[in-house]
């Protein structure tokens, strides 16, 4: 029972943080249809911003008021949004809308290799430490066990960010308009719609959901280059599970690899890298396009 | 124009390569057996691209190559390269002959994600393999040729020799292959799939093909580079890996098969150069040049010199 606990709360820590990693992926390929490998970078750099941030906080006599190094988390990842979702999107990805996706990969793969030196250009190779976010919000008992409270936060982060990112795509004016860029952008620019912004916006709010998974990840580890090359690969595992675009996709494919995962850290050690991509392949295996996408007509 | 044969121009690239085994210093050598092997790699990821779908998971060929040799080489005593070779191509084969039927209704992200987790699939379960070095990997002897076991530069010469017959034959059918009915609804496949189907071919069956071919190629790639390092880890199979091989067929573009060598070597020596120049950042002059042959270079190498009857481009 102890068992079957353990994993579930597991399973969800860590797909709270996987789904918030993830549905900034998924939302910059549903609107641009660029499956973007730079997200792992956007996500180093919220990390690495957050670090220096909460860092130069307390440096500033942030003792007083701890609980202030959170909005410096937050403000870290709402710079790096600001500062380089600009820059790639006006910079250089909108040269290549409309064209083949699997390049579009390989554009975005050129753009991590030069983030991933940038980073140690700016930030040095040595790692980075701020556990003082981490330890402020206490334990939690939970029967036997004990778990450290601002894991929870994540998962209560995760659900804020999922149902924000849902009103706003489903509920809102901008969001309506979004879906009509998403349903065609050729007629929505017609009906007077500034589609380079819609396209600019999503970006930027992909860039801040990475760099904000980056930033709420940075006092739970040590943050060390070469971060994001791991990150994006099961980000990826994720958003394909759940099919490419899809915000409940997103949720669903995190719930399933974090708790695949968690079990198998528990049950089965050695499969724990292994089941993340195996859970992808079976997924892939039945539902060919993921469990949400919507099936496409093949064109004659 | 006179036009020569398929073998006239094997025959032109075999010497010319062969060549480079009395001029290149000792480090040249090793960089282009390395690239070479790579090339091969590659050639089998431009044979899928020539259909429309790009494998971003070829690193799980070139690793079970790898690991194939090595563990033959370790646990079995197997030293002979040509014997080592064709047991990493039979475990490729079995292992394509598995996966690709399965593959072959995939396309475009969802062909390139799927791959992509079978090889970080495998890149997990040897990482986790404590008993096989875990990720640390493992080491291989010198080969042997039919019995013969050079050292130093004899060595290095045999293997760079071997390296290029491999290409020059894999090449050379691959040409063939392409050529061939097969290759040509293959490369009407990339234009428009239902169309092909309409007439009455299987691109099922193509695609399971063009994906067989290039766990092949991707085996004996794997075989040969563990045999020129020395050594094998679970990085074979990694992402970053498959993503260099996919670099390499950008670069190349499916239209010309010596490209993909002539990309391949271009790709380790900007590699081994901005590594000796800028040690830091050689990621970023990687990235730099990758933006560039992307935008500047769209059809690939091959499409500045290949202007072949009947190609769409």
């Amino acid at each position: 029972m102890d068992l079957v606990a353990t994993i579930l709360v597991d399973g969800l820590i860590y797909a709270g943080w996987l789904f918030i990693v993830s549905v900034g992926l998924t939302l910059v390929f549903g609107v641009l249809n660029i499956l973007n490998i730079a997200h792992g970078s956007l996500y180093a750099i919220g990390a690495y911003a957050s670090a220096s941030l909460v860092g130069a906080y307390f440096a500033a006599g942030g003792e007083a008021f701890p609980y202030g190094s959170y909005a410096a988390l937050i403000l870290a990842a709402i710079l790096v949004a600001v500062v380089l979702g600009p820059l790639l999107e006006r910079g250089l990805l909108r040269y290549f809308y409309g064209r083949d996706e699997v390049l579009n990969v390989l554009v975005t793969y050129a753009v991590f290799l030069i983030l991933e030196d940038v980073m140690k250009l700016i930030w040095g190779v040595n790692p980075y430490f701020v556990y003082e976010p981490y330890t402020l919000l206490g334990t939690v008992e939970m029967g036997s066990l004990f778990y450290v409270g601002y894991d929870f936060a994540v998962i209560g982060a995760a659900i804020i960010v999922g149902l924000a990112v849902w009103l706003t795509l489903n509920r809102t004016q901008i969001g309506k308009v979004v879906l009509a860029v998403i349903h065609d952008a050729e007629i929505s620019q017609t009906m007077g719609v500034n589609v380079k912004r819609i396209y600019l916006g999503a970006f930027m709010a992909g860039a801040f959901l990475a760099a904000l998974g980056g930033a709420l990840t940075a006092p739970m580890i040590s943050v060390t280059p070469g971060l994001g090359v791991n990150v994006i690969i099961v980000a990826f595992a994720v958003v394909i599970i759940g099919g490419l675009g899809s915000v409940p996709g997103a949720a669903i494919g995190a719930l399933m690899v974090g708790i695949s995962r968690a079990a198998s850290v528990h049950l089965l050690p050695e499969a724990e890298l292994f089941i993340i991509y195996f859970v992808m392949a079976i997924v892939l295996v039945f539902r060919p396009e993921g469990l949400f996408a919507k099936t496409q007509a093949r064109k004659i | 124009m006179m036009r020569f044969s398929v073998f006239t121009y094997a025959a032109i690239g075999f010497a010319v390569l062969a060549a480079g085994a009395i001029v290149l210093p000792d480090w040249a050598m090793f960089l282009f057996a390395m690239a070479l092997a790579k090339g091969l790699v590659c050639l089998g990821i431009v044979g899928m691209m020539r259909g429309g779908v790009v494998s971003f998971g070829q690193g799980l060929y070139y690793c079970l190559g790898a690991y194939t040799a090595t563990l033959a080489a370790n646990f079995l005593g197997v030293s002979d390269i040509f014997l080592l070779t064709l047991l990493s191509a039979a475990v490729c084969l079995l292992v394509g002959l598995v996966f690709g039927p399965l593959l072959s209704s995939y396309r475009g992200i969802f062909f390139a994600m799927l791959s992509l987790a079978l090889s970080m699939v495998l890149y997990g379960s040897l990482s986790k393999m404590s008993f096989i070095g875990g990720t640390d990997g493992l080491n291989i002897g010198a080969p042997t040729f039919l019995g013969w076991a050079p050292e130093g530069r004899p060595l290095q010469t045999a293997l760079y020799l071997y390296v290029v017959a491999i290409v020059v034959i894999s090449g050379t059918l691959m040409r063939i292959y392409f050529d061939s009915e097969q290759g040509l609804i293959t490369l009407a496949t990339r234009d428009n799939e239902l169309r092909v189907e309409y007439l009455g071919a299987s691109v099922r069956n193509i695609m399971a093909y063009n994906y067989v071919f290039g766990a092949l190629l991707g085996g004996i790639g794997g075989t040969i580079a563990a045999v020129a390092l020395g050594h094998v880890d679970p990085e074979f199979a990694f992402w970053t890996t498959s993503g260099e091989f996919v670099f390499v067929a950008i670069l190349a573009g499916y239209l010309s098969v010596p490209s993909v060598f002539v990309a391949a070597i271009i790709l380790e020596m900007v590699r081994s150069f901005s590594n000796l120049y800028f040690p830091n950042t050689w990621q970023l002059a990687l990235g730099i040049f990758l933006l560039i042959v992307i935008v500047a270079l769209p059809g690939g190498l091959g499409s500045l010199v290949s202007r072949r009857k009947g190609d769409p481009t």
